[in-house]
């Protein structure tokens, strides 16, 4: 720290935004990590679907699979605008 | 027991040819019989930096082919006489190298005792990079602390993890080091850069070498010679720890803190 760091203008630190940015990111990605290529087709194709009936945004619908020991499980949650409640759908699928 | 090692990284201009060549030497500056493979089909380098781009007659695809054999194909390093380059083919056919060819050249490499294959890992992760990586039993991912380098580098621990042959075979995982390269401990201390901590414990996997940004690569790519065997430049240094820490010695980090300011810098900001 210099005396006259005063003068020059005040940096963020931008490592710790770099650092923040990336946990995120990744804990994001690992998630979606192993898991079926279609899902994001299926994601889109749901909510066109459910767009016909109801006005959802872009992120109102979650779809990730679950390993819950013998089967695998789709999840989906629909999140509908206007109501704290969520529509939830279990769906079992093959192992 | 051949050990085969894959440097990688995902991004590209990490630092993984200059890594790949430091390695390799360091291995067989301690009497290990090493190659090194150049799986950047189309952009060959690795002979450039490690200086016998002249040499070269055979390359990797024609020994897949059959048109040469291993022997005739491997270039034999001027420093050391355990050392072999085997380089990448200039063609531009992407389906030249297969699964099986490589497979062929890493078991004949075997049967010819060498102790360590380093497979020199193009960007990316299409096929060479997935060939590269496919038979490892370990793999030493290449990272510079900035966004897009780390998360390449979690992409390419998801690959290690799912698409290689202990993978399938369900065999015991591909052993993961992280080697942070273009480490600036002053711009770590001044905020503007992730530090060796953050890195890790993003990517969740431990540190096997810190090697700082320091002008002693590019002079030792402009001349030919590894940068391991510059003992003058501070990345020299640490990739010779690095390689130590390989083979299992403990070594503590160097060249991680930053140089001490002087009176003037500090009082007028450095």
């Amino acid at each position: 720290m210099g005396i006259f760091d005063f003068l020059r203008a005040r940096q963020t630190n931008t490592a710790s935004i770099a650092r923040e940015r990336l946990r995120i990111i990744v804990a994001q990605e690992r998630g979606q990590r192993g898991a079926p290529d279609y899902l994001p087709l299926l994601r889109r194709e749901l909510l066109e679907v459910i767009r016909k009936y109801v006005n959802v945004d872009q992120d109102a619908i979650d779809v990730h699979v679950e390993n819950d020991g013998t089967h695998d499980v789709l999840e989906l949650s629909v999140a509908l605008p206007g109501h704290s409640a969520k529509l939830g759908a279990g769906l079992r699928a093959e192992g | 027991m051949t050990e085969v090692i894959v440097v990688t990284s995902g991004k590209g201009g990490v630092g993984k040819t200059t890594s790949s060549a430091s390695i390799a030497v360091g291995l067989a500056r301690r009497g290990k019989r090493v190659a090194v493979i150049d799986f950047d089909v189309g952009l060959r380098n690795l002979d450039l930096i490690m200086g016998c781009e002249r040499r070269v007659v055979y390359d990797f695809v024609n020994v897949i082919h059959g048109e040469c054999t291993l022997k005739q194909a491997l270039i034999k390093d001027k420093r050391f006489d355990t050392l072999y380059l085997l380089a990448a083919s200039q063609t531009r056919d992407k389906d030249a190298l297969t699964r099986d060819g490589v497979e062929r050249v890493l078991e004949e490499m075997k049967s010819e005792g060498f102790d360590y294959v380093i497979c020199d890992s193009p960007a990316g992760i299409e096929k060479g990079a997935f060939l590269a990586m496919y038979f490892a039993d370990r793999a030493v991912v290449v990272v510079n602390p900035e966004v897009s380098s780390v998360r390449d580098s979690d992409r390419i621990l998801g690959l290690l993890a799912s698409k290689t042959r202990r993978a399938e075979l369900g065999a015991a995982p591909v052993e993961q080091h992280l080697l942070l390269t273009r480490y600036n401990p002053a711009r770590v201390v001044s905020g503007d850069m992730m530090s060796i901590e953050d890195v890790k414990e993003i990517l969740g996997i431990e540190v096997v070498g810190v090697v700082p940004e320091s002008e002693g690569v590019l002079a030792a790519s402009n001349s030919g010679v590894p940068v391991i065997l510059d003992d003058d430049a501070n990345a020299g240094q640490a990739y010779e720890d690095a390689v130590a820490r390989l083979l299992g010695e403990q070594r503590p980090m160097r060249f991680i803190d930053a140089p001490r300011k002087g009176l003037l810098s500090r009082l007028f900001g450095g």
